[in-house]
């Protein structure tokens, strides 16, 4: 059993005015029985006893009806009961900062972004979020974990408009107001106002760029186009639910077969991928999931080789696991928790960016997602940029608009020859992501340094 | 108390604690049941109950939001308060001229869509339904995936200048997908009254797609004709829709039609309307503003006719009336419409097959999205059943393909439009009628092992 309760915080300043201000308050509890190997889920924002009763009643009833299908029956790798207390880490809590402050600040930096675009920006947002999410888990093994989570971000964009053109720049990674576990420190941190001027510029000139060029390049893709990367050709085909086919019904299944499994070549040797629930102010940091299995880090790709999964308490144990890798996790108190990404990150190699530059002869450079599509295995990928920059040898040259790549995910990777260093690598959110029915938006994160692949078909539809 | 005296009850509680010039309060509630399987059994099965209170006050230009799902008074009351301090802080919103008055409004005579029959089914109900699809994939040796949702939606609408409007809805979804070795097939049903859910036609038609799937082989990627069903133009509608064919996009230049109403920018066999009271839909009469909503011709015989508005879009346009297509308040893309029906035509999918010499049949597109939205331009690819077409037949199934293509190009290419639309979920809140169509021509960018 769950009670969940979130508080958020969205403001978005457009165009010298605010668009949109809003506090939300989001309460509630659901309750997961397991009887005779079938699953049911109830949940309720009405509070009381009666209402708890009412609804484990509810609850059992549902698993009841759902073992009149005949099939798969759950059995639940075990784990330790614990009593706990978690709350992530921050410096100054965002609902304390005052809306006033709060407004002056993506005001000016809005401001900024308009000045910037010499009238070509049609549309220029500032944005800045906070989510606190409480949430207390009981279980009839015994454990009783409550934990806190507090979340913030801010960002920028630009839309500029020219004939038949549209162009978009944001700051610092798309429409996107929550970057991580952290407090008001966060968006200070961004210098929005300092950043702003050039996003408005950067999005007019885009307006006049060159198309990205079709065939086969060298790319190297920055921090921000790596999340999208990471996260959708390797964070969700690795996710062993999709693999069983729970999730065939809506998002798809997998080509990581349980066939694959410590054996098959995922990418190059220089391609190492963790799951990390345990790195501090990821989007994808917690201490416990929501199945009690405390957070960990699994290494999903060791030098390119596909070695592991996220897993469940249910799915580790039909996979002949003895535990669960704890990636379970609920979108709020409404839903039955699912397989869910932690932090996906790649682990860093040992090359500047520039150095990377100066060894490719020709290719393109691309910054932030603006465009994603892959098939329901994962294999075929179309991805497309803000922003990319042409790499003719060894230097960066002229502004290419909305460069796109496509791939096949295993050809894709086994094309990385460079990693960025540590001092390149950085941790994103992505408070996006989507999966379940009925429809669950998790937070997860992921961390990357600027990744070259050689030889990827860039331009596609030009 | 009932659930209608529950929500008005609490729409004139946050109007007696408001202080603001204006203030408009939005209450939706839902009772949310579903049923979820894979491999032939019952992996998910979810109840929800929850009702969301949104508050919306406004002092002279300056507009603030808070929402909450707590009803008791005290957390009532502080949303009301909080909303009203987010509003006081705020720049003037320059072009906020007004909340919607009750002659603003509208009357309403078309009624939602409800069944009683939705509002009282049970899991059982829905198991024994499932259980009609996975005993159908199993005696066929395939596995079945999909879900099977019922739902109570209730809309209470108020606000200080007058308006008072409360509707229930049903709706009850089911998908089915079916895999087999080598391919995959799908289909789905969407009703208010889940009593004419056609399961066995829904498992019928997945598993017989299935059936035909399998064993595909590779195309090249390249030009070819091609016959969409209703599920692949429906989701290029809906793309349509969130790309252009709201106010706010047309205001700031986003759309394509900004600049083009009256202009033809696509083929003249293509006609597309949004009505949100019409009973082929799932009409819900009134937007979250509680306008009426109308019915908007948005493009007719491939000319730019109209977009829809909501009442801050309205107003920012001399001689603009709401269109009664608000979303819910803190959405923050303006008006969209919800309620897309494209018109048919008089062929059916087999005459599209039969006019075909070389092309692609598909079912269905899969992971869609945009590339470029002024031109229209999305890329996705093709999912549950994609086949070659050739001389008038289907000869063989294909794997999948990835497309790039412009929707307004594709619509410019029709040749042929089936006669039977379907009706297909748009957003959990709408829906979009839409049949099968034959286009000239269609551009596979790409293609995937399987």
């Amino acid at each position: 059993m769950r009670f969940v309760s979130r508080v958020g915080e969205t403001i978005t300043v457009k165009n010298g005015a605010v668009e949109g201000a809003t506090a939300s308050t989001d309460l509630g509890f659901g309750i997961r029985v397991l009887k005779d190997g079938a699953w049911g889920f109830a949940s309720s924002s009405t509070p009381g006893l009666e209402e708890v009763l009412a609804v484990a009643d509810r609850a059992v009833g549902i698993a009841k009806a759902s073992a009149l299908v005949p099939g798969q029956r759950a059995k639940l790798a075990p784990v330790e009961p614990v009593e706990d207390r978690w709350e992530s880490p921050y410096k100054k809590d965002p609902f304390d900062v005052k809306l006033a402050d709060k407004l002056e600040l993506l005001l000016s930096a809005e401001k900024r972004v308009r000045d910037g675009g010499g009238g070509k920006v049609m549309v220029a947002q500032a944005s800045a979020g906070a989510r606190r999410e409480e949430k207390s888990f009981a279980s009839t093994e015994g454990s009783y974990i409550e934990q806190a989570i507090t979340e913030c971000g801010a960002g920028l964009s630009a839309y500029a408009v020219g004939p038949g053109e549209l162009q978009r720049r944001t700051y610092p990674n798309g429409d996107r107001e929550l970057t991580g576990c952290y407090g008001w420190e966060a968006v200070e941190a961004l210098d929005l106002v300092g950043n702003a001027e050039r996003v408005g510029q950067e999005a007019a000139q885009l307006l006049e760029a060159k198309k990205c060029p079709s065939g086969p390049k060298d790319i190297i893709l920055d921090t921000t186009q790596m999340v999208l990367q990471i996260h959708e050709s390797c964070g969700h085909p690795t996710e062993l639910d999709r693999v069983y086919g729970t999730e065939a019904g809506f998002a798809g299944t997998s080509f990581l077969t349980t066939d694959k499994l410590g054996k098959f070549k995922y990418g190059s040797d220089k391609v190492t991928i963790v799951a990390d629930a345990t790195v501090p102010h990821g989007m994808g940091t917690f201490k416990y999931d929501d199945e009690g299995v405390p957070g960990q880090r699994t290494v999903l790709v060791d030098k390119g080789t596909f070695k592991n999964y996220t897993t469940s308490r249910e799915t580790a144990t039909r996979l002949g696991q003895k535990t669960s890798n704890g990636t379970m996790r609920a979108d709020g108190w409404n839903r039955m928790p699912i397989i869910r990404m932690t932090n996906i990150n790649l682990e860093p190699g040992d090359w500047t960016l520039d150095e990377m530059i100066k060894d490719t002869k020709d290719g393109v450079y691309m910054e932030i997602n603006k465009s994603w599509s892959i098939d329901d295995k994962r294999l075929n990928f179309q991805f497309g940029t803000e922003i990319g920059w042409e790499i003719k040898d060894g230097a960066l040259g002229d502004m290419f608009k909305s460069p796109n790549y496509t791939g096949i995910t295993p050809e894709f990777w086994a094309g990385c020859d460079a990693v960025g260093d540590k001092k390149h690598w950085k941790l994103w959110g992505t408070p996006n992501c989507g999966k379940g029915e009925p429809s669950q938006t998790a937070h997860v994160g992921h961390g990357s340094a600027p990744t070259r692949f050689r030889k990827v078909r860039v331009g596609v539809g030009q | 108390m009932t659930a209608k005296e529950r929500i008005q009850e609490v729409l004139e509680k946050c109007l007696r604690f408001a202080s603001a010039d204006q203030t408009e309060v939005v209450v939706t509630g839902q009772d949310t049941y579903l049923t979820r399987y894979a491999t032939n059994y019952i992996h998910q099965n979810t109840a929800q109950t929850d009702t969301q209170v949104c508050v919306r006050s406004v002092f002279g230009k300056k507009i603030g939001l808070a929402a909450t799902n707590a009803l008791d008074d005290a957390s009532l009351k502080r949303t009301v308060e909080h909303a009203e301090r987010i509003a006081k802080v705020q720049p003037d919103l320059l072009d906020f001229l007004s909340l919607p008055s009750k002659d603003d409004a509208g009357e309403i005579t078309a009624q939602a869509v409800f069944s009683d029959r939705t509002a009282a089914s049970t899991a059982e109900e829905r198991a024994r339904a499932v259980g009609r699809i996975t005993a159908l994939s199993v005696k066929n040796g395939f596995d079945a995936a999909g879900a099977f949702s019922t739902a109570v939606m209730r809309f209470g609408i108020a606000n200080s200048l007058g308006i008072r409007r409360y509707t229930e809805a049903t709706r009850a979804n089911l998908t089915a997908i079916v895999m087999g070795p080598t391919g995959s097939g799908f289909a789905e049903g969407l009703q208010s009254d889940v009593g004419k859910m056609a399961v066995d036609r829904v498992a019928e038609t997945a598993v017989g797609k299935c059936r035909d799937a399998q064993n595909p082989v590779a195309v090249e990627p390249g030009d070819y004709e091609v016959i969409l069903e209703p599920a692949a133009v429906a989701d290029m509608l809906q793309f349509l829709a969130y790309m252009g064919l709201g106010a706010l996009a047309l205001q700031e230049g986003r759309s394509f039609m900004s600049g083009r109403i009256g202009q033809k920018v696509t083929g003249e066999n293509f006609t597309l309307w949004d009505d949100g009271t019409d009973p082929a839909g799932m009409a819900i009469p009134f937007d979250f503003e509680g306008v009426r909503r109308q019915k908007v011709m948005l493009i007719e015989k491939g000319v730019a006719k109209s977009v829809v508005y909501d009442s801050y879009t309205a107003g920012r346009e001399p001689g603009k009336k709401s269109t009664g297509h608000a979303l819910p308040p803190a959405a923050q893309i303006g008006a969209l419409p919800l309620n897309l029906f494209m018109k048919p035509g008089d062929a059916e999918v087999e005459d599209l097959i039969k006019a075909t010499k070389r092309g692609i049949l598909v079912t269905r597109f899969h992971y869609t999205n945009p590339l470029h939205p002024v031109l229209t331009t999305i890329t996705g690819m093709t999912r549950d059943g994609t086949f070659l077409v050739e001389n008038g037949k289907v000869s063989s199934p294909v794997k999948n393909m990835r497309f790039t293509n412009g929707i307004l190009d594709a619509f410019d290419a029709i040749e042929a439009i089936g006669k039977r639309p379907a009706l297909v979920d748009m957003f959990g809140l709408g829906v979009c009628s839409a049949p099968a169509v034959k286009l000239k021509e269609f551009s596979f960018t790409g293609g995937t092992e399987h």
